[in-house]
Order: structure tokens, then sequence, then C-alpha cells
């Protein structure tokens, strides 16, 4: 704690006794967020640095440190300082806060200095604005696709279409689209009797496990977009997983959970979609639920971002009861056990190249797939190591970021390459676009995995 | 419920995972958890055993023969001189480092021109031993300020070494940003990636040593900052060494440190193949007892309460810099249980007025038993299933003594294996 913030308690010489303290206002313009003391507590020994996989290729970015305590603190001294365009160069892969050893809130200095800089600095109808704000809001896009998904696959990944969206917009051509599915996760989740359906599937199982039928066991859902609109199977994996070990499950109003929008420093954009998610998950908190995600970028949003950067009601109830799904399982059933008990036959029967995205490692999640499924006979699991897939949401789209975004996955890719198995496994979507990019594997994720295990 | 482990270490540094690797080892369901990243990459890379005496003589020939020496309350004196050598046998195990072959400290250059007294040191640094008589050739690069070449030459000539060494500063080819990453160093490379050298392209390693040859004269061999290369660092060597004709090596450097990212990744690589689990992220806040056993550790993630259960503990979470020991205007605790740390009432007794005088704070820390479980006031157990290892431990001061490495192996070493006959 330092002197400034308990000054009475400053005594080497008494210089106070006696008297009334009045504390000096030293920054009166302050943030909503008060991101002093996390400033104050860089001791600069930039270990945040060697985590940013953007500083490793990149010689125009100043990386973590700079973006973060050092800016914050220009910031206060120099009236007229401008965020530094740079700002736009970070993934927002929020590595460096798992680097820190004083507990320094990097990635909230990141996004609060990029929703600055996109607010005041940047030009609302240039190009970049208008591009970023097209693949910030993915769901948008993405809920008009999936009404004619047929089309939307053709027109998507149509060669003369993409070269134009590279030169008007300035959205690689060299990445593949993903594939939108002809029937939703909600229109599945809809037409197989949403929450009713679950509560008899739930109360079925804990029966047959010899539970009480009307056991405590209900999560609410977090699809997010991608296991909505893509890849669907990850979204039914999750509620047979979840219904095995016999929670009801619902599906509440959600939107995007603001990731992508976050990297692009479109607030107020999040801040739209994050009330609509606090307010449906808090009410269903408050009912006994929690949320669960399986995309480990949503459980980060709803988890750290929410809280660090809006102010809603209900916001810490809702970071504090999310979980990612398998984490969730791993607390609360014996689920390595179970694993251990089981093989896995079929499809799915097969080594996986496993790669931990950047947002499960400071949830603490990077390790939980492979040392839970090394024990699963009939499947292999191999990590192929820590480098970021280079990808990160949006960054690896926009047409100026995507050789960087290749240059950063290159280890990946080649680690993959050398793993025994030629099946990908990650849970982050846009990682797993980049995974079979970078290789042609398919990507599957461990829900679907866990599935086929345990549920058959 | 609760994730369930035989035994779960707290501190993902040289000590806890030393513990962790060694309760593997002899057969335990371990877990470790790790609030943030593992502190080695803050670290030289080097392994001390001990350099000097606690009073400042040195500096020290043999260690072992030393730490006879020490005070009783010493970590080394509650492990025993031999368990420190099975504890180094474990690490030369699963490492490269070199040193090995004797019991008597290496002397190694450090990025200030001193002479650093360690028991081991990584291959990348082998060629730069003080002890060698060849000449050397230190090289600087302009945009890397903690390392001044020629200074650093200087003070190595002044202090004696057997050989004439000269500083060189160069720019790094290519045209990176003036504060570039040592990671950017490192990826070029071990890529060798290509960068622009008056308008022609070149393979970074093949750029940097026709740089060297300009500067080299004779000498047989040639000190970089530690920056040779991450993933690739032996590749990245032989390679210069080939380019210029002359042996290489790393001078270790301060934080963010690439042998210490890289004797990290190294350990990481043994635990994950012992089939211990980890994970790094979050940080212990909470537990529960029942009397003196401890049953669960709550690992807090913005806001949720993460339960993790064991048979037995191992607390390796650092010191005062580590955070495992914390103070403020009136006492110094151990923050997770609240462990007894004997400190002088008044904090005016906690330091001296000598800077580099003898600091009490510097010898803060838990006490334990011979089994390495946290001692209260009185002198009973805290917990009967909780060890301490590293630097949470009381009655040394690494950095006087050059000591740290050592006892965060060997009481972690000690822990581990305690912890694990425990638990079986």
């Amino acid at each position: 704690m330092s002197d400034a913030e308990t000054p009475t308690e400053f005594d080497p010489v008494e210089p106070n006794t006696g008297h009334e303290f009045e504390p000096v206002d030293v920054f009166p313009d302050s943030n909503d967020f008060d991101l002093r003391p996390g400033a104050d507590s860089c001791f600069k020994c930039s270990v945040c640095d060697t985590n940013c996989p953007v500083a490793e290729v990149d010689d125009d970015f100043p990386g973590p440190k700079f973006q973060g305590p050092e800016q914050w603190r220009l910031k206060q001294t120099d009236e007229d300082y401008e965020i530094d365009d740079t700002v736009m160069s970070c993934s927002n892969c929020m590595r460096c806060d798992n680097a820190c050893p004083s507990g320094v809130p990097l990635s909230q200095m990141h996004n609060t200095a990029r929703g600055e800089y996109v607010e005041n600095q940047m030009d609302k109808f240039s190009i970049e604005y208008v591009r970023n704000r097209i693949l910030s809001n993915y769901r948008t896009s993405a809920t008009i696709a999936s009404k004619v998904p047929r089309l939307a696959n053709w027109g998507m990944n149509f060669g003369p279409a993409r070269w134009l969206m590279e030169k008007t917009l300035g959205v690689t051509k060299e990445r593949e689209f993903p594939e939108f599915a002809t029937q939703t996760f909600r229109e599945w989740w809809a037409e197989r009797g949403g929450a009713d359906a679950s509560r008899r599937n739930a109360q079925q199982r804990r029966e047959e496990l010899g539970l009480d039928r009307n056991a405590d066991k209900k999560v609410a859902y977090f699809h997010g977009c991608y296991s909505n609109f893509n890849s669907t199977d990850v979204g039914k994996a999750m509620v047979r997983v979840f219904e095995h070990y016999g929670y009801e499950v619902v599906a509440p109003d959600q939107k995007c959970s603001g990731t992508p929008m976050f990297a692009n420093g479109m607030l107020e954009d999040a801040r739209r979609h994050a009330e609509v998610n606090v307010s449906s998950m808090s009410d269903l908190v408050d009912q006994g639920y929690d949320a669960i995600a399986s995309c480990t970028s949503c459980s980060m949003a709803l988890r750290q971002e929410y809280p660090e950067l809006f102010d809603i009601e209900g916001i810490e109830k809702v970071a504090s009861n999310t979980f990612e799904s398998l984490e969730y399982l791993r607390i609360h059933e014996d689920i390595k056990a179970d694993i251990q008990e089981t093989e896995v036959s079929g499809e799915l029967a097969d080594e996986f190249a496993y790669h931990a995205p950047c947002h499960a490692r400071n949830q603490g999640l990077e390790r939980q797939s492979v040392e839970l499924f090394r024990d699963l006979d009939g499947a292999g699991i191999e990590d192929v190591g820590e480098s970021c897939s280079g990808i990160s949401g949006t960054y690896g789209w926009k047409q100026e970021k995507y050789e960087k975004s290749m240059e950063i996955g290159e280890e990946m890719f080649e680690h993959m390459e050398h793993a025994e198995g030629e099946v990908g496994m990650t849970e982050c979507p846009t990682c797993a676009s980049q995974m079979e990019h970078g290789t042609g594997y398919e990507i599957r994720h461990p829900l679907e995995l866990l599935e086929a295990a345990l549920v058959s | 419920m609760a994730i369930n482990s035989e035994v779960l270490v707290i501190g993902g540094g040289l000590a806890g995972l030393t513990s962790a690797l060694k309760a593997a080892r002899e057969g335990s369901d371990v877990r470790l958890v790790s609030y943030k990243q593992s502190s080695l990459r803050h670290a030289s890379g080097l392994v001390d055993l001990l350099g000097y005496t606690p009073d400042g003589a040195g500096p020290i020939t043999d260690p072992y023969a030393a730490m006879s020496d020490l005070h009783d309350a010493h970590p080394y004196q509650t492990v025993g001189t031999e368990t420190v050598r099975e504890a180094m046998d474990l690490f030369d195990d699963v490492t490269d480092y070199r040193g090995g072959h004797t019991e008597t400290n290496a002397l190694v250059p450090t990025h200030g021109g001193t002479i650093k007294p360690t028991a081991r040191y990584p291959t990348g640094a082998a060629a730069g031993l003080a002890s060698d008589d060849r000449d050397v050739l230190l090289v600087g690069l302009e945009s890397m300020v903690d390392f001044d070449a020629p200074h650093a030459a200087a003070h190595l000539a002044a202090a004696g070494v057997p050989f004439d060494v000269r500083g060189e500063t160069i720019r790094f080819p290519g045209d990176l940003q003036a504060d570039a990453k040592i990671t950017r160093y490192a990826k070029l490379l071990d890529t060798n990636g290509e960068i622009a050298v008056r308008g022609r392209k070149k393979g970074a390693r093949d750029a940097l040593a026709e740089r060297i040859n300009t500067v080299r004269e004779k000498e047989p061999r040639v000190g970089f900052p530690a920056i040779l290369g991450d993933d690739h660092t032996d590749a990245v060597r032989a390679s210069l060494e080939e380019k210029i004709g002359a042996d290489v090596f790393e001078v270790p450097m301060g934080p963010p440190s690439l042998p210490g990212l890289r004797l990290e990744d190294r350990l990481f690589e043994a635990l994950d193949d012992s089939g211990a689990s980890f994970e790094t992220g979050n940080p212990v806040v909470d537990f529960d007892a029942d009397g003196d056993t401890i049953e669960t550790v709550y690992i807090e993630k913005n806001g949720a309460r993460i339960p993790n259960s064991a048979d037995q503990y191992v607390l390796a979470t650092g010191g005062l810099v580590g955070k495992g020991i914390e103070s403020d205007r009136e006492s110094v605790h151990e923050p997770i249980f609240d462990c007894h740390i004997e400190h002088g009432e008044d904090r005016y007794d906690w330091f001296d007025r000598d800077a580099f005088g003898d600091h009490p704070f510097a010898r803060f820390g838990v006490e334990t038993d011979e089994s390495l479980r946290p001692l209260t006031g009185s002198d009973s157990v805290e917990f009967e299933n909780l060890r301490a290892a590293g630097s949470v431990l009381g009655g040394y001061d690494f950095q006087a003594e050059k000591s740290g490495s050592g006892v965060s192996i060997a009481t972690g070493y000690v822990a581990g294996e305690n912890a694990a006959a425990e638990a079986q």
C-alpha cells in the first residue's frame, strides 16, 4: 500500500502528528476504474514483454509494458498526450496478465487505452474503423448469414467477392470463412424441447446415477456466437455431457461476449452486449444456476473483462459464478476417474494435437484437456506447446496483420506437424480456424471427445 | 467436491518445481499450482549452492565443505549436506546444465563484469568461464543498455582474470526498434529469420556473424548478452561458432532472462513427463483445516473460489520479492496459512542503516522442524501436513550468500520426498 493511500499511517519522523490530514488529489480526472495502484505496482521487470506474441515478430510494436503502465503514466502527466496508435496492434491475447509478478492489470489498461484511442482519435469514417466494426460485430453478420447458410457459405468464400473485400475493407482474402451450420444451435435446442426437455433428461439421468431426482444441479449455457452459428456440435456436446452428469441446462438470451469488440476498442458495442448477457445470467445465478461457457474467450470475457471494464448491476456476481465447461466438471464431478475407466471408440478414437488458447491460460485451464485425456483409452493427446496460434480473433483477419499472424502461428503449425495426431484440438473457435488454416487438419473441441467417451 | 491430488505444491519456482518433481518421481499423484508464471524467468539461469559465507567471506571454492560451518538454523543444516548432493543429482538428471563434474564452484562472468561463484551453469555459458585462460571478446548491442560490453570487459580485467578481455558494441543487424524485446532477438536467431542489411536480405545468424567478424581480432571466444535463441539456443550457438570461427557463450543477464526461461521450460517439461498436473494464473487465497490438518485450499479466479484438496501440501511461494512473505508497517506475515514468522516488533529493527549492511529482513521466513514443517512461535508444528521449501524459509540470506537456487532445490527435494512418503 502506498503512502499516498494511507497517509495518516506514515510517521517516520512524525511530521503529521496532531494535524488533520487532507489528502491531495493527485490525478483529478481519473478513469472510471482507478488504474493507479496497478501502474504503481509495476517495477519494470519487463517479464510481460517476454510473453507478448506480437512483440516477438512486429518491429513496430512496443510491447505490453509500454501499452499498459507506461502509457497510463504518460497520460496522467501530459494533458495533450494522445494514445499511441500501436495500441491497435495489441491482439488482446492477455498473456501479459499471467506474466506479471505484481498483479498489474495489463490487459485492463490495454483495453481502456484502446477504447479511448478508438473513441477520441480514430476517424469514424476511415476504412480501418469500418472494417474493425464489421469484424468485431461478427454476431450481426453471422445472424444474417445463418438465415441463408448455404448461400452465405458459397458467397463468403467466392474468390472475386473476397478480392473485393480485401481491396475495399482490408479483410484478408487468404483465409476461408467459417462455415455456417444449416441449423443453428438455438434452433436445434428449441426443436429438442428447450429447458423442459433438458430438465426431464437430467431427472432421468439422476435416477440412473442414484441421485435425488430433484437434486440442485443446474447450469446456464453461454454458448456464444460460434457454437450457435458455426460449430454447433460443440454446443450439442455440452448439453449432452452435462445432462449425462444430471445437470439441467438452460440456454438464456445472450449476445456476443464482447471479445472481438474489446480487441478492437469498440467498448460501447461491447457494453450493449454485456448488459444483455449480465442481465440474463445474473437472474439465473440468483436462482442457483452457474454460467458455463464452452469457448474460453467467452468465459474470459464474463469473468475478467466485464468486471474490469463495465459497471453493470450483477456483473461481479456473474463473473464469480462463470466457469469453463470442463473446469466445472473437474470441480464438481469425478470426471478424472470416469475418463480413466472408459474407452473411446468410433470417429473420435484418434490422436489429437492439442493447442491451449491464450485466453485459457489466464484462467489456469491450459493443461486440463491434456491432463484429462492422457488417461483416456482409445485416444491420445499431445500438447503442441505454449506458442500463441497467432490469429487472436479478428487480428489475423486484418490484411495488414495476416503475415504477422502466420509468423506467430508458425511454431504451433510446426509442432502440430511433428505431433503424432493429425486431428487438432482446442477450446477456442478462432484458434481452431488458424490451426486448420495452417495445417489443413480437422479441429475438434474437448467437449466433443468427452461426449464420445462418456455419453454413448 | 474439489480438484484432488495426493500432494499439492503451491508455487512454481525452483523450489516448487523440484518438490513436485521429486514427489511425482516417488510415485505420488502431484499437482502444482502457481499464482503467476514461474519466477525462473526473473532469474539469471545460474544455479548457485553457496558462493560466500554469511559473513561475506569468499568466494567459496567448495560449497559442500562450507555448508557444515553454517549456523544451525540454516536450511542447509536442516536438510544436511548429503541430501543437498542427492537433490543436485535430481537437478542434473533433468537438465543439461554443466558443473556437476566437480564439487567446487565455477566462476562465471556476469553482465556487470563481476565474477560469480556458482555450482551449475547452462551449456551456453560454458565457454565463458573465468578460469579458462583464453582471451575473450565481449560483444554488446547498442540498443541493450543492460550490458555495456567495454565496461564489463574493463571490470573483468580489473578483477584480475587470467586472460585479455575486450569489449565492443555493435548494432544488431536489421531495422529493430530501439527497445526490441529479448524474445524478438531470440525469435530472429531461432528461425534465422530474414532481415534487411543495406537493402539485402540475410538470415539473422549470418548477418550477426558478419558484424562480429568486423570487430573480432584473434579472440578464440566471444561472449554475447543472453539473447541467443530460445527453443533452439544450441543450434544458434553452433551456427554462430561456425560462422565466426570462435567459441561462443552467453553472459547471464538480469530479468527478463532467456536462460531462466529455458530452465523454466525444461523443468516444466520434466514435470509433465513425471505425470504431475499443474496450472498457473490464479492465487491460492484461503484454506480449510480440521485442527492441524489442512483439508482444502482455495484458488481464486475473479471471485470464484476453486477448491483443491490433497493429503499433503508444500508451501513454495517465495520470499519477500516472490510475495510468499508479505510485510506492512506493523508486521511480517505469510499470507496463505499465516505461518509464524519471527520478526522484531519495531520495524526499524528489520533493516540495517547501511544499504549493503546485514539486514535482518533478508533472513525473514518460516522456521521449520527437520521434516520442513513450519513451526509456530512456540515451536509446535503449524500443520501436520504442510511443508515449506525455498525462499519462504527463514534463516538465510540468499542474496549475500549466493545460495538461493541451492536452498530451493535442496529443500524442495526434501519437502517433496517427505510429502510423498506421508501421502502413501
